[in-house]
């Protein structure tokens, strides 16, 4: 019985259960901690840290803005292209002397509002998510190209720039923005109402629309939470690069499914947690940054990172099958 | 029966991870036999074909086909060895076609990879001319087919490898009735032909109808072989559970009440002119064939069909269900057909299933009312008896019966006024079933009416304190059974729409 009495414990506390779910992950992250500390002293430093997180926090928002709509069974790719539309709206309205937090409000709107596109299209039409976000991709990324003129424009705004360079308390503001986004993302996905439909949805659309749940309505606001957040990364990325440009963020609506299905989001829907998405996108920056300080070329990292993803999903799917051959 | 044994499986055992599955099993077939393979779900029967077919491998024991000791190893082994399953899900390629699907993997070659396709369909349509499926060439897309031609051509397939012991898992829990008729003078001409046959099926009449022998399985072991000439009902059904089930249907006198809901010439895109009512405390069986406008009619009450004219009055107000949640605010509550598919959400927990529909009285500002909602669920599990290891379980973890309690619990939750169950008893066994019958009733004298939707007449007959009957998507025919009780001969009269005959 003592078994089962572990399992309760794993089951009745969050802690424990936090552990438990991401039981997985967690040990990747500390053997890689314990490799890369043993084979660079400077790895465990404090700057060295704090600046994977500040690099690593564009992807954790984008991870968290996949993880939202993968939850529900669908997929946004056109996060990315948003990210860098928005971007560049926020730094012209700068440049043109709109007051700073007048132009930050308006460019979350912004992105809510591309959210919401591909969210009614996903909600109200039979075309699948995967094609609806593949097309909204190619016009975002467009619209950053004419909005910018193709060209990378500055911005050395105080106010702006400290958002992606400054710190609050000694922690870097990203990764203040990072961990709000994650309390937020947590509180919806584990104790709210909405999470709960989201998760319905997700496991399995029918049986949703059967249980009275508004399937569309909810789509579509997932959709807009999606978006939202791909701007807060747009704005977010420019403000630590000091500029904006149209090809900004080109590939890492990959980087940002990778992390989420790292971190145990299921590509099929109805699973995941905020927690793990989190992680998921840890691993992927401390991957990124052990591999440059083991001086491997970049080429290759890109190799690594695709074999990491590829391990990951197969033990996922191995948990899955397990689970269902086993029936009372 | 005197000639030599076709097949001859000896003292079978499996285990899977320490679980005994199997436990010295025997079982024996003679060319030309339909051997009907009965038990409850788990008692085995699946994992026994699956060894004969290759899919798992025995632990211990022995096969002989003709005679011979084989070694079953392997999908490919078996089918050498002429033995093919038919598995209760149709698994055919629906935007392929006939011939293709028919030899897939096998296909005829016509020399440098190409595949041969007038052989192909020359050969298929010599099987299309044995089997009699009408109204099909071999070019025909599977999508285009009826589930009981899509199951021919199955059939089909399992002859084209030259089968001579073809198995058959529930072949007709998908069919209609007529169809059923079509698919047992396909196997009567199989027997004919030599071939032997294993026939799961839960339900007793087709075990009766079709079959020569009867083997039942219970938990792991062979309990009983028998003649079906020497057997009877009862004898099975104890032999399946274990025990006697004295009250297998619950003893149920309906005490109508008030009028609960009342439908008036209802018009959907799928149903017609609906007209009836339910009262507090009655059963109201619905029955007619499948496709007769059952499920339409439910789901047009429950607010996923919109309604062209006619009303819904519910406790003598009109409602105007636009959607299942406005369905489910006005007090109708559903247990959908499927209950994989529309029911559940299988790898989510017992308690989230539990608790989906009236989350909104559980959570209010983020905050979960724990104790509410602990309540509330050890209420219903208490009810309904669902067996589990605990709340955190995923229902996929369930037995059909369990999960079948846990979306009547989900909506019980709900407060309903009336509670419409489609197909509540499909894919269950025994045991689980009378268990799902006294609960009914349990629930119709609590005040809640039920509107039962079901194929199966036995059900219909026992439970119902009224029978309505459906026929190309209109209400035919209502029976008050405090008033008459018909035949099943009189409901299939109804349902096929022999009354037309009789207004002439």
């Amino acid at each position: 019985m003592k078994k089962s009495d572990t399992g309760n414990f794993a089951r009745n506390n969050p802690v424990g259960r936090f552990i438990s779910r991401n039981a997985m992950i967690l040990s990747a992250l500390i053997v890689m901690g314990i490799v890369l500390s043993l084979i660079s002293s400077s790895f465990f430093s404090s700057a060295n840290v704090l600046s994977v997180l500040r690099q690593a926090s564009t992807n954790a928002i984008l991870s968290m803005s996949m993880a939202m709509v993968l939850i529900i069974g669908c997929i946004d790719l056109s996060i990315s292209s948003s990210l860098a539309l928005s971007g560049a709206l926020c730094v012209i309205m700068i440049n043109n002397g709109v007051p700073i937090y007048l132009a930050l409000a308006v460019t979350l709107v912004f992105g809510a509002f591309c959210g919401l596109l591909n969210g009614v299209m996903a909600a109200f039409t039979d075309i699948p998510p995967f094609i609806i976000t593949l097309a909204t991709q190619q016009c975002f990324r467009g619209a950053a190209y004419l909005l910018t003129d193709g060209r990378t424009i500055m911005c050395y705004d105080d106010t702006f720039t400290k958002i992606g360079a400054g710190s609050f308390l000694g922690i870097p503001v990203p990764v203040v923005i990072v961990l709000i986004v994650l309390v937020i993302a947590a509180i919806i996905l584990s104790k709210s109402k909405f999470g709960r439909r989201m998760y319905a949805i997700g496991g399995n659309k029918s049986a949703a629309v059967y249980s009275g749940i508004k399937v569309k309505k909810v789509t579509v606001i997932v959709y807009v939470l999606t978006g939202t957040l791909a701007s807060l990364a747009g704005i977010v990325l420019c403000s630590r690069t000091y500029s904006c440009q149209p090809t900004a963020g080109t590939g890492y609506e990959c980087d940002a499914i990778a992390a989420a299905v790292l971190g145990g989001v299921s590509f099929n829907g109805g699973v995941g947690t905020a927690g793990g998405v989190m992680l998921g996108s840890l691993v992927i920056a401390f991957l990124n940054n052990g591999l440059n300080m083991l001086h491997v070329h970049a080429y290759w990292q890109t190799i690594a990172k695709g074999i990491v993803i590829l391990i990951a999903v197969f033990f996922d799917t191995m948990k899955v099958e397990k689970m269902r051959g086993r029936k009372v | 029966m005197n000639e030599h044994k076709i097949l001859e499986m000896k003292q079978i055992s499996k285990s899977f991870s320490g679980v005994q599955v199997l436990n010295n099993v025997d079982l024996s077939l003679y060319p030309g036999e339909v051997r009907a393979l009965a038990g409850e779900n788990g008692a085995g029967k699946s994992t026994l074909m699956k060894i004969l077919g290759g899919i798992y491998t025995k632990d211990t024991g022995e096969i002989y086909v003709d005679g011979k000791l084989q070694d079953i190893s392997s999908v490919e082994v078996a089918k050498e060895l002429g033995i093919a399953i038919i598995h209760q899900e149709i698994v055919l390629v629906q935007d392929m076609s006939i011939a293709e699907n028919i030899f897939l993997g096998r296909e005829h070659s016509a020399g440098y990879g190409l595949v041969n396709f007038r052989k192909t369909y020359e050969e298929t349509q010599k099987l299309i001319d044995r089997l009699e499926i009408r109204g099909v060439t071999p070019q025909t897309m599977v999508k285009e087919l009826s589930i009981s031609q899509q199951q021919m051509v199955e059939i089909a397939r399992a002859l084209s490898t030259n089968a001579r012991i073809i198995v058959m898992d529930e072949p007709t829990s998908s069919l209609t009735d007529s169809e059923v008729t079509k698919l047992f003078e396909q196997i009567r001409q199989l027997k004919k032909d030599g071939i032997a046959m294993i026939y799961i099926s839960h339900k007793m009449d087709e075990i009766f109808e079709i079959a020569d022998r009867i083997t039942v399985m219970r938990d792991g072991c062979h309990i009983m072989t028998e003649s079906i000439a020497d057997t009877n009902y009862d004898q099975i059904i104890r032999s399946m559970v274990g025990h006697e089930i004295t009250d297998y249907y619950p003893e149920f006198r309906a005490q109508p009440g008030d009028v609960i809901l009342e439908v008036k010439n209802l018009t959907t895109d799928r149903v017609k002119d609906i007209s009836f009512s339910i009262r507090k405390g009655e059963i109201l069986g619905l029955s007619g064939l499948v496709g007769s406008g059952r499920t339409e009619l439910a789901e047009a009450l429950f607010g996923i069909d919109p309604i062209h004219s006619g009303e819904i009055l519910l406790n003598g107000e009109k409602i105007s269900a636009l959607s299942p949640e406005e369905a489910i605010k006005a007090g109708i509550a559903m247990v959908p057909e499927d209950r994989k598919d529309k029911g559940l959400f299988l790898t989510n927990t017992i308690n989230f299933n539990m608790t989906i529909t009236v989350i909104d009285r559980l959570i209010s500002k983020l905050i979960c009312n724990k104790e509410k909602e602990k309540k509330m669920l050890d209420s219903y599990i208490n009810q309904l008896h669902i067996k589990m290891a605990n709340l955190e379980q995923s229902v996929i973890e369930l037995s059909g019966g369990n999960q079948q309690k846990v979306v009547i619990s989900k909506w019980l939750a709900t407060e309903p006024s009336v509670l419409i169950l489609d197909e509540p008893t499909r894919g269950i066994d025994v045991g689980a079933k009378s268990e799902i019958y006294h609960l009914m009733v349990k629930i119709a004298e609590m005040g809640v009416p039920i509107i039962m939707i079901s194929s199966e007449l036995p059900e219909i007959m026992n439970l119902s304190s009224k029978i309505a009957v459906m026929c190309e998507r209109k209400l035919v025919k209502i029976f008050d059974l405090a008033e008459e009780t018909p035949t099943q001969e009189t409901i299939m009269h109804y349902a096929t729409g022999g009354y037309r005959n009789e207004k002439k």
